[in-house]
């Protein structure tokens, strides 16, 4: 169930620039459906970048960060050919996590 | 600049006042002159947009809103169903058979010579269409022509046209010119409590800003579709926007599959003949 | 500085360096479960660690204050924020900061003060992350949009104005 996530992370030297899309409504809680009912909030919270056991990221955000999120942010001690496991977890719970090779 | 409005004014005017030919005059329908005279316009209206940098639409014209449009197109949000689209339509049917078997070069590359007329029906085929008459050919149900699959297949079969150019023919048919004529009628006729044709928008004010939005030159405008709306939250086809923008000028809109929006993407995909296909784009 | 964990967040840190099964058995409604065999011994996304309190806060300094433990902002050219004047889509505004002249920064957040809760998100900077991230936000309305960034103790912040105007095509 990786289908949420999508991952680029490139090295360059020894730094590597990792961006990444995340599938997910990011429901404010603000926002009425078509009937005119509060559409209740749903939104990631936390994800989490890790390169081999170490975490290199983290974001925390609210329920004002835009539908499927966007990220970009970048760090050393990895390498070309590493994996960066990425995952997810929203205020109702759900996850989910993938992995991506660094290229 | 003020002279080259005043001529598409006339121009609009001429198809207003009905100089555009009805069916029975076609022959003296000429889509080339028309096309020249279109992209001309814009070229001189806008003479620091590059010919090929009008497929992006706002952001070829407005550089604030380029800026943010790069960054979301660093990781764009159709991604997603972009990737849909890929695998719907290499899935098969119940009968084995798969899209590519309905289309030349089995769908890949194809995109930019629609619409096309096909003159056994007399009718004109939008990629949605054929994507569509597919479906029913293997005994499928048809999709929704406006989101969801429909808008995905579409998108992909649209990207695997990058780096070629429209090529949309108009045959020296009579039906194929009738089609073209009331596309492009349809273009420049005002509509809706709002009075606003196409091209009050997109031809005499394009790249004004319309409250928050930048307009989109007439010339490029269909080549991104199918779109990722923000408005939206989704990818949706020509027809979809077309429902929209119809809404917008309080008029009520026509079904998105139909004649008069077939003869309007028509007329508007010609136009945009040269240019180089980029769907699926990104819109606010 | 972490606000404390609800009743419905179970344990904290703890559950930080457990395998994807230990996280999964941590949050209450599982609906994705992560593959074990794939995160290794990677650290995986734990709901225990967001700044629940952070979060709630409809005001700068009271966000400010639960998020840092202080509201003490120095207006700094070393944080450069990107945004644009005029939003294209208050749906989707794109957001940019750099503090690489700072040094030994430890988080950089996200504040809207005239959104309904004012902290959008906030990023805590790993040593060898580069505290330089873009992101995606919505705004309510006209806002200003504050970066903080918190280094060596002391709170670094550039405040800049987007314009969120309706769309006039039915945005």
């Amino acid at each position: 169930m990786a289908h949420t996530i999508r991952v680029r992370a490139i090295a360059n030297g020894d730094t590597v620039q990792v961006q990444s899309l995340i599938q997910h409504p990011m429901d404010s809680g603000f926002v009425k459906d078509s009937a005119g009912k509060l559409i209740p909030p749903h939104y990631i919270e936390v994800v989490t970048f890790a390169a081999g056991n170490k975490t290199v990221f983290t974001a925390f955000w609210g329920p004002a960060v835009s539908k499927d999120p966007y990220l970009k942010f970048s760090f050393k001690g990895a390498k070309k050919g590493d994996t960066l496991t990425i995952s997810w977890v929203d205020n109702k719970g759900m996850h989910d996590s993938t992995t991506a090779p660094i290229m | 600049m003020r002279r080259v409005i005043a001529a598409v004014a006339a121009l609009a005017m001429l198809a207003l006042t009905g100089a555009a030919p009805a069916p029975a005059t076609a022959g003296k329908s000429n889509p080339a002159a028309d096309l020249k005279a279109f992209q001309d316009y814009f070229k001189t209206s806008f003479p620091k947009v590059p010919f090929d940098d009008f497929v992006n639409g706002p952001y070829a014209v407005n550089k604030g809103m380029r800026a943010q449009w790069e960054q979301i197109m660093q990781f764009p949000p159709y991604d997603f169903e972009l990737a849909d689209g890929k695998k719907l339509f290499e899935t098969k049917f119940a009968n084995g058979k798969s899209y590519g078997d309905c289309f030349p070069d089995k769908g890949i590359g194809i995109a930019q010579t629609y619409p096309h007329f096909d003159a056994k029906t007399g009718q004109v085929v939008t990629l949605v269409d054929a994507i569509n008459a597919c479906r029913v050919t293997n005994g499928e149900a048809k999709l929704d022509v406006s989101k969801g699959p429909m808008a995905e297949i579409a998108a992909y079969m649209v990207s695997t046209s990058h780096g070629k150019r429209f090529d949309v023919t108009i045959p020296d048919d009579p039906r194929a010119l009738a089609a073209y004529e009331a596309g492009k009628q349809f273009f420049y006729s005002r509509r809706g409590q709002l009075n606003f044709s196409c091209a009050s928008c997109h031809v005499q004010s394009a790249g004004k800003r319309l409250r928050g939005d930048i307009i989109a030159p007439a010339l490029g405008l269909v080549a991104a579709f199918p779109i990722y709306r923000d408005a939206w939250g989704n990818i949706g086809t020509l027809g979809r926007r077309f429902v929209e923008c119809n809404a917008q000028v309080r008029a009520v809109a026509f079904k998105p599959d139909s004649t008069i929006y077939h003869d309007l993407e028509y007329f508007l995909t010609y136009m945009d003949n040269g240019l180089p296909v980029t769907g699926p784009g990104t819109r606010p | 500085m972490i606000a404390e964990a609800s009743q419905a967040r179970i344990g904290r840190r703890t559950l930080m360096g457990g395998t994807g099964l230990a996280v999964a058995a941590g949050a209450c409604m599982v609906l994705r479960v992560p593959q074990a065999a794939a995160a290794d011994a990677a650290p995986m996304a734990s709901a225990a660690s967001w700044p629940i309190k952070a979060f709630a806060q409809k005001t700068q300094a009271d966000a400010l204050q639960a998020l840092f433990g202080s509201v003490t902002l120095e207006t700094s050219p070393k944080v450069a924020l990107d945004v644009p004047e005029i939003a294209e889509n208050g749906a989707v505004v794109p957001v940019s900061v750099d503090a690489s002249a700072l040094s030994g920064v430890q988080m950089i957040a996200l504040l809207v003060p005239d959104n309904p809760f004012t902290l959008t998100a906030a990023y805590p900077i790993a040593a060898g992350t580069a505290p330089n991230i873009s992101c995606r936000l919505k705004m309510a309305k006209t806002s200003n949009v504050i970066a903080v960034v918190q280094a060596g103790g002391k709170l670094y912040a550039t405040t800049k104005q987007v314009k969120v105007t309706l769309g006039g095509c039915g945005g």
